[in-house]
């Protein structure tokens, strides 16, 4: 669980760290080629509401990166500002070397999107929709037909193609809306939250097919508040707070940087006199709810200082990124 | 600066029909019901008024009620047809089906988007005008040769409406608010603008306002066409109709920009 990666010195609050794949030539230096995306000081505000911050972040050509956070971190809102959606209130957003939202449609061109809600054509057959997306992107019905088997075998929907979005189960839907992501071969992949609503299976379908798009070279952009998939699934991560970067970099590092040893979480007891009881064992505790969370580089004699009192529920397990969250807002992520 | 709205303008001259082939692909799929639906209420009043009210009114302009009832239901028909597939139908596309924003990702623009609805609207338009008009030139209600005179005129009415109800559904929250647009604007035109009677009949001061509505225009075009008259000021009601085309486009496209790319 704990990666070897190793992490460059860092600081409290704000980690910044190089793009781990591939490392853009400094901020400012005109070689664009390996970023595909490119925010800085970028800023979103509808009236007094500042939705996103001062952000700044660079994702590399065929690296997945992920935006991680909360709902209502600004997820969202990025993704739409990347499609030129939606325009900043201030900062340079630049994809693929466009500049966006000025020149977004040409950006659009090279870009596929999985929307947080599927958005497909009920009315449509599965090849249907496929032919009229292919359409949007100034395809003929001849140049739809022909990658129409190799997205549906990429989407395991070959044997639905003629069924309507209706008969779909919801993985099945996000195939499909995945599938269609690809209709114009794109080289970025915004997907927005891409496994909400999924069931545990049809997840890691879609994981597994996500990291074939990796292996393809495609850069992909992800959001999401699921641990487990920023952690799978990210070469790096934005760890996001209402709308304000608070770190970044590629997740295991993340977690040895910030955590960097086992975890136990003890509930079913008053969390404020277990935490007394343990503290001195840990190197820090934190309770959220009514679960006390306990960093110990040395767990068992944690546990065998809550050996003998009944009731406890203990779990010890490595350290994940959900733990980041907790270190550095004090809240966890979980909705 | 400008770049900013360019989101809100057609990116070229085609971009636009891939929008209207979606909506012809889901429209052929229930296109019987359709058609029926679109011309059933103007038939009905075609020949409820037509025949009912005919008997008592007998002539009216030189001609018999029905036949002048005829082009007033056409464009009536066409003026419904398109405003209902916008607040309807490119409603629910923009709002509950979430369709524009799977569009809105792709090389399109929003006044890509605008445009094919319009298209699409206007198309419906003319199914429903033409089958109206159809119907009155084989009971000899209208006459054939310059029917054809006609089609052009309805397309413009078509994309007129569809263009004003396009402003409608950039400002409406929800569908309650079509009701409004219905009963304060489109059915008042439809007794101010002569398609029921004479424009002439009603008090100098209402002929004035109706001169400026755009029904009125669509009418003075297709009467003549259907009766097979020479048509007056037709550079002025073409020129009415594509200024009310151009400018609520314009209108709904800004609306709309500012309403989905906050």
């Amino acid at each position: 669980m704990l990666g070897g990666v190793e992490a460059a010195p860092i600081s409290r609050r704000t980690i910044a760290m190089k793009p781990a794949p591939v490392t853009p030539t400094d901020r400012g230096g005109e070689d664009v080629s390996n970023v595909a995306i490119d925010f800085t000081a970028v800023k979103k505000s509808y009236g007094q509401k500042v939705v996103v911050d001062q952000l700044s972040f660079t994702v590399a050509s065929g690296e997945c990166f992920g935006l991680l956070g909360p709902n209502g971190a600004g997820k969202s809102t990025i993704a739409r500002m990347i499609l030129g959606m939606s325009s900043p209130s201030a900062g340079k957003i630049t994809v693929l070397g466009e500049k966006v939202p000025a020149r977004a449609r040409l950006a659009r061109k090279r870009i596929g999107v999985v929307p947080q809600a599927d958005n497909l054509d009920l009315e449509f057959t599965v090849r249907e929709n496929l032919l009229v997306f292919g359409r949007y992107f100034g395809m003929t019905a001849k140049d739809v037909e022909k990658i129409t088997p190799s997205l549906l075998e990429f989407a395991r929907l070959e044997s639905k193609a003629d069924a309507r979005v209706t008969e779909l189960s919801g993985g099945m839907k996000r195939r499909l809306t995945l599938a269609r992501a690809l209709i114009n071969d794109p080289e970025i992949l915004i997907l927005d939250e891409p496994t909400t609503g999924l069931d545990p299976h049809a997840r890691h379908l879609i994981w597994e097919r996500l990291r074939a798009l990796l292996s393809r070279g495609k850069t992909i952009l992800l959001t999401t508040h699921f641990m487990e998939e920023a952690e799978r699934l990210c070469d790096r991560l934005c760890v996001l707070e209402a709308g304000r970067k608070i770190a970044e970099g590629p997740p295991h590092a993340l977690i040895d940087e910030q955590i960097g040893c086992p975890v136990i979480e003890v509930y079913g007891g008053d969390p404020n006199e277990l935490c007394a009881l343990v503290k001195p064992l840990a190197q820090r505790t934190e309770i959220s709810g009514e679960t006390l969370f306990c960093y110990a580089p040395d767990p068992e004699q944690v546990l065998a200082r809550l050996r003998g009192r009944t009731g406890l529920r203990v779990l010890q397990r490595p350290p994940n990124l959900e733990d980041v969250f907790l270190r550095l807002t004090g809240r966890e992520m979980r909705d | 600066m400008w770049e900013q709205y360019a989101a809100a303008l057609p990116a070229n001259a085609w971009n636009w029909s891939a929008v209207w082939r979606r909506n012809y692909m889901a429209w052929r799929k229930a296109a019987l019901a359709s058609l029926l639906g679109n011309l059933a209420e103007p038939m009905s009043a075609l020949f409820g008024l037509g025949f009912g009210l005919g008997l008592m009114i007998g002539q009216v302009d030189g001609i018999s009620y029905i036949a002048f009832l005829a082009a007033g239901m056409i464009a009536t028909s066409a003026m419904i047809s398109a405003t209902f597939e916008t607040v309807y139908g490119a409603f629910a596309r923009m709002h509950a089906q979430r369709t524009w924003d799977a569009i809105l990702c792709t090389e399109l623009t929003l006044g890509d988007v605008v445009l094919g609805e319009l298209a699409w609207a206007a198309t419906k338009a003319v199914l429903a005008g033409t089958g109206i008009t159809i119907v009155a030139a084989a009971l000899g209600y209208a006459a054939w040769p310059s029917i054809p005179y006609a089609l052009p005129a309805i397309a413009l009415t078509g994309v007129a409406f569809a263009s004003l109800a396009m402003v409608v559904i950039a400002l409406a929250p929800s569908y309650d608010y079509f009701v409004f647009y219905q009963t304060l604007f489109l059915t008042p035109m439809m007794y101010l603008c002569g398609a029921i009677f004479p424009v002439t009949q009603l008090p100098i001061a209402l002929q004035r306002v109706a001169e400026a509505l755009p029904l009125a225009h669509s009418i003075d075009l297709i009467r003549p066409a259907m009766l097979d008259r020479d048509a007056s000021s037709v550079g002025l009601h073409v020129g009415v109709l594509c200024i009310y085309t151009i400018v609520a486009f314009v209108v709904s496209a800004l609306l709309l920009r500012r309403r989905l790319m906050r």
